[in-house]
């Protein structure tokens, strides 16, 4: 492929003796979806955690839109344009659905050491905010302490945060996690729509999903990832197969 | 440059070492199996040093008061953990800091109450008086060379203990995973009320032996819990080998600081500059260990792992 | 509206604090002015202390060290001739910032469990150090040799300007407060407090904006530490002991944390209690201790949260 947008060598990551990820490579085109799929345990939250720059590899190397980012923590990632959300819903419970979202947005919206103008009142911050919310569908719930959102509309905003700070690559963990069948369809018709606008790289465990979004998967069991590839292949894939103990990985 | 003199100093280094680590010891189970920040801590060895002086003057023993003001403040410490701590460990840290300094407060004037507030004399026991002649010319004071040993022994014991028994290794593996303990059926309460005991009875020792030596005074508890603070993190939270290389460390930084700092300073400075600047830097010097350990590892030398 | 409430709330308690001289003059007991001008000194320090702790969520064990050094930049000056407060204050708020800086710049590296500890051990080690200087009264303290020289009719002499002085300082730290908290900066210290990685992960570079928000609360400490030699005219290194940065994060507590007014509230009712305590007997610590504990287990909104309108604070 062309230059890819992420480019992963090598990756290497232990905690004591459990070895979390153990020598992973993996390239992202521009505008690709990959999923990264694997059974429990298999380090596929480790490896967004590195990407994200909240954990820092013990070996390996990152490289984001050219620039080597592997040494750069979280914050500096973001600015690049790489946005993460979380499987365990991360939000500001205690503020509202729209305070949540234009945080993000003041975060790439110069600096914040202002300290007279009240942040409410700043229609640039507020304005794309709304558009966020409208996007992922909570565009009338945006007054509503983002604690008592349901389950399902937190995990929105959650996707509703990465976008705002305009993102070129998302790294999404399990956005459906614990949702229901309608509300999970609700959340891949937005990925839908994401698609192709951002690069995407996606965990996920509900194979609906994966099949749905994804241009290529990968398949990661014991920290390594054992095969990359167009769904169909993946899903014919006897290793990936005997991986998931055959039953699971069917139409 | 008086060699016997360095020497004096580095035993007394190791024995304030010794004792801070008997403090360190039980404030660092504490924090690392229970997550729970306790300042009053430094009441407990307080309540040791009184106790022995009231239990001394009571009985007319010295082993008798040892052995009570032990027991003493280890059901005191038990008392404190049921009655009023056990409800915050599921609280945020602001709680526990609130909580136990509100109990520093109680215990500071308790004590000023049942014995006033100028400081109590205490005696080095005749037993145990005298000089023991260490090295050729250098003769150490009985008393301290035992606060030594038995430091060395509580340091032993809790090292067979905490590697050795079916308790040490609920204590390590409460630790690491606090919930996972839980469910596999121990008793927690249990655990933690006798985790806080043991600390409890720790600092009374520490506070015991300490009496006949340092001023037996309300808020005497304060003064020595820095210094514990320190040496934990410099240590790392929930270590003992932490606690004790940590207590060590900071022994012997601050007794040789005090001691020779200020006459290292004079042989570059001016007198009277050494004479303001070297007691400043001495009192600061193991702020500055820490700081400068913090730089290096935010988590302290030997930072019990946790899940 | 928790805004519109605290406004009203924070007007009336100016008011009825500028009402105190006439009522402690009607009544010829010039002790109140002594009293709540203290009340409002130790407010000043109350306040800054809540923007770390209570909306920042920084458990800053040391905070007066502030207030010491920040006293002492007065004191020493003034012992060299130099009184003027527009040279002593404005001193007294860059040093305090500046250690702050300092503390700040290594105890924020870490969190939890140990930032309490560090920022109580490094509090601690400067009231050591003022023990240890013995040109500036060492363990005895100094008199203060003259108070703070504002110029014109601004006699800080007079108890009554004095009095007004600190509660127009007040009044301005209470404006700005509110002003900062809705602003940029403080919106991002609130949301740090509510969830620090997830800030991180939308791109906030949040060490930088925590240490500001540390060095602004030390150099306001700072401010109240002068104005605190200049009320009680003498100063030790006392004022610096972590048990005093305990008594002031008490007075944040104890009035309700994170709403900029309930500090005001808890300031007063700790001095009037210690007052009416310690007039009762001489073992009031006795009391306040076991208080405390309750109050942490039972009433964590504080006196702020027990008013009627509820607990609720900015969001």
């Amino acid at each position: 492929m062309a230059e890819p947008l992420l480019h992963v060598r090598g990756l290497r990551k232990r905690f004591g003796g459990l070895v979390a990820t153990d020598g992973v490579d993996l390239d992202v085109a521009a505008g690709e979806t990959v999923a990264v799929i694997g059974p429990n345990g298999a380090g596929k939250t480790t490896l967004i955690a590195q990407l994200s720059g909240d954990l820092a590899p013990d070996a390996g190397r990152i490289c984001f839109a050219g620039a080597d980012v592997t040494a750069l923590p979280a914050p500096a990632r973001s600015r690049l344009g790489l946005a993460r959300s979380f499987q365990i819903t991360s939000i500001f419970r205690e503020f509202s659905a729209l305070d949540n979202v234009a945080l993000a947005v003041q975060a790439h919206a110069g600096h914040s050491f202002r300290f007279w103008r009240p942040a409410r009142a700043e229609a640039a911050l507020r304005e794309p905010a709304r558009a966020v919310l409208e996007q992922v569908g909570l565009g009338a719930r945006g007054d509503v302490p983002a604690g008592t959102l349901a389950h399902g509309e937190q995990r929105q905003l959650e996707i509703a945060m990465a976008l705002a700070t305009r993102p070129t690559l998302l790294l999404l963990d399990e956005p459906v996690a614990g949702m229901g069948l309608d509300e999970s369809a609700r959340m891949v018709q937005l990925l839908r729509t994401l698609r192709g606008r951002h690069t995407i790289v996606l965990v996920e465990h509900d194979m609906d999903v994966v099949f749905a979004l994804a241009d290529r998967i990968s398949v990661m069991v014991d920290g390594r990832v054992i095969a990359t590839g167009a769904p169909e292949a993946i899903r014919m894939n006897p290793e990936v197969r005997r991986a998931y103990l055959g039953e699971e990985v069917s139409a | 440059m008086n060699w016997l003199l360095v020497v004096e100093q580095c035993l007394n280094g190791l024995q304030l070492g010794v004792m801070l680590f008997l403090m360190a010891a039980g404030l660092t189970l504490v924090f690392g199996i229970m997550n729970f920040v306790n300042l009053a801590h430094g009441s407990l060895y307080m309540l040791g040093a009184y106790f022995a002086v009231a239990f001394l003057k009571w009985t007319g023993s010295f082993a008798a008061s040892v052995v009570l003001a032990l027991l003493a403040t280890l059901v005191v410490g038990m008392l404190v953990e049921v009655i009023a701590l056990r409800t915050l460990y599921e609280r945020d840290h602001l709680d526990h800091v609130l909580a136990t300094f509100g109990l520093i407060l109680f215990f500071n004037e308790l004590v000023a109450i049942a014995w006033g507030r100028a400081a109590l004399f205490a005696s080095v026991p005749p037993a145990l008086g005298g000089f023991v002649e260490i090295l050729p010319r250098l003769r150490y004071p009985v008393y301290r060379a035992v606060i030594i040993l038995v430091g060395l022994a509580v340091a032993l014991l809790l090292y067979v203990v905490v590697s050795r028994t079916r308790l040490g290794m609920l204590i390590r593996a409460g630790a690491s995973n606090r919930t996972m303990v839980a469910a596999l059926g121990v008793n927690i309460r249990l655990l933690y009320t006798v985790v806080f005991g043991f600390g409890a009875a720790l600092a009374g020792l520490g506070g015991l032996m300490a009496g006949p030596i340092y001023t037996v005074q309300p808020g005497m508890g304060e003064e020595i819990l820095i210094e514990v603070l320190v040496v934990i993190v410099i240590g790392g939270i929930g270590s003992i080998r932490g606690a004790l290389v940590g207590a060590v460390v900071v022994g012997m930084v601050d007794t040789l600081g005090r001691a020779f700092l200020k006459p290292m300073l004079a042989t570059v400075v001016s007198p009277a500059a050494a004479d303001s600047a070297g007691p400043a830097l001495a009192s600061m010097s193991i702020y500055i260990l820490m700081a400068a350990v913090l730089y290096f590892r935010p988590q302290g030398l030997f930072p019990a792992t946790r899940s | 509206m928790a805004r519109r409430r605290r406004a009203l709330a924070m007007l009336a308690a100016l008011a009825a604090l500028a009402a105190i001289p006439l009522v402690a003059g009607l009544v010829n007991q010039p002790f109140y002015l002594d009293l709540f001008r203290r009340i409002m000194i130790f407010a000043i320090a109350a306040v800054s202390l809540d923007i770390i702790l209570g909306y920042g969520g920084m458990v800053s064990f040391g905070h007066a060290a502030y207030l010491g050094i920040g006293a002492y930049a007065v004191a020493i000056p003034a012992l060299h001739g130099v009184h003027s407060a527009w040279v002593q204050w404005p001193l007294a708020m860059a040093l305090s910032g500046l250690a702050a800086l300092a503390i700040g710049a290594i105890s924020l590296r870490t969190s939890g469990v140990y930032f309490i500890m560090i920022t109580l051990a490094f509090a601690q080690m400067l009231y050591y150090v003022g023990i240890s200087i013995e040109p500036w009264g060492g363990d005895d303290g100094m008199r203060l040799a003259r108070r703070s020289q504002l110029g014109g009719p601004l006699d800080l002499g007079d108890p009554h300007v004095f009095y007004y002085v600190v509660l127009a300082i007040l009044a301005v730290l209470l404006l700005v407060g509110d002003r900062v908290i809705q602003a940029r900066f403080g919106t991002v210290i609130r949301a740090v407090k509510s969830n620090e990685p997830r800030m991180r992960a939308i791109g906030f570079s949040t060490l930088r904006y925590k240490l500001a928000a540390f060095v602004l609360a030390g150099a306001v400490g700072g401010l109240a530490g002068a104005l605190l030699a200049n009320q009680t005219e003498y100063l030790t290194p006392s004022y610096m002991h972590w048990t005093r940065s305990g008594d002031i994060m008490v007075m944040v507590i104890l009035g309700g944390m994170g709403t900029l007014a309930g500090p005001v509230l808890g300031a007063a009712a700790f001095l009037l209690l210690e007052n009416v305590l310690s007039a009762w007997t001489v073992h009031w610590q006795a009391i306040l201790g076991p208080l405390l504990v309750l109050v942490v287990l039972y009433a964590r909104g504080g006196l702020w949260g027990l008013l009627p309108g509820g607990a609720s604070r900015d969001g």
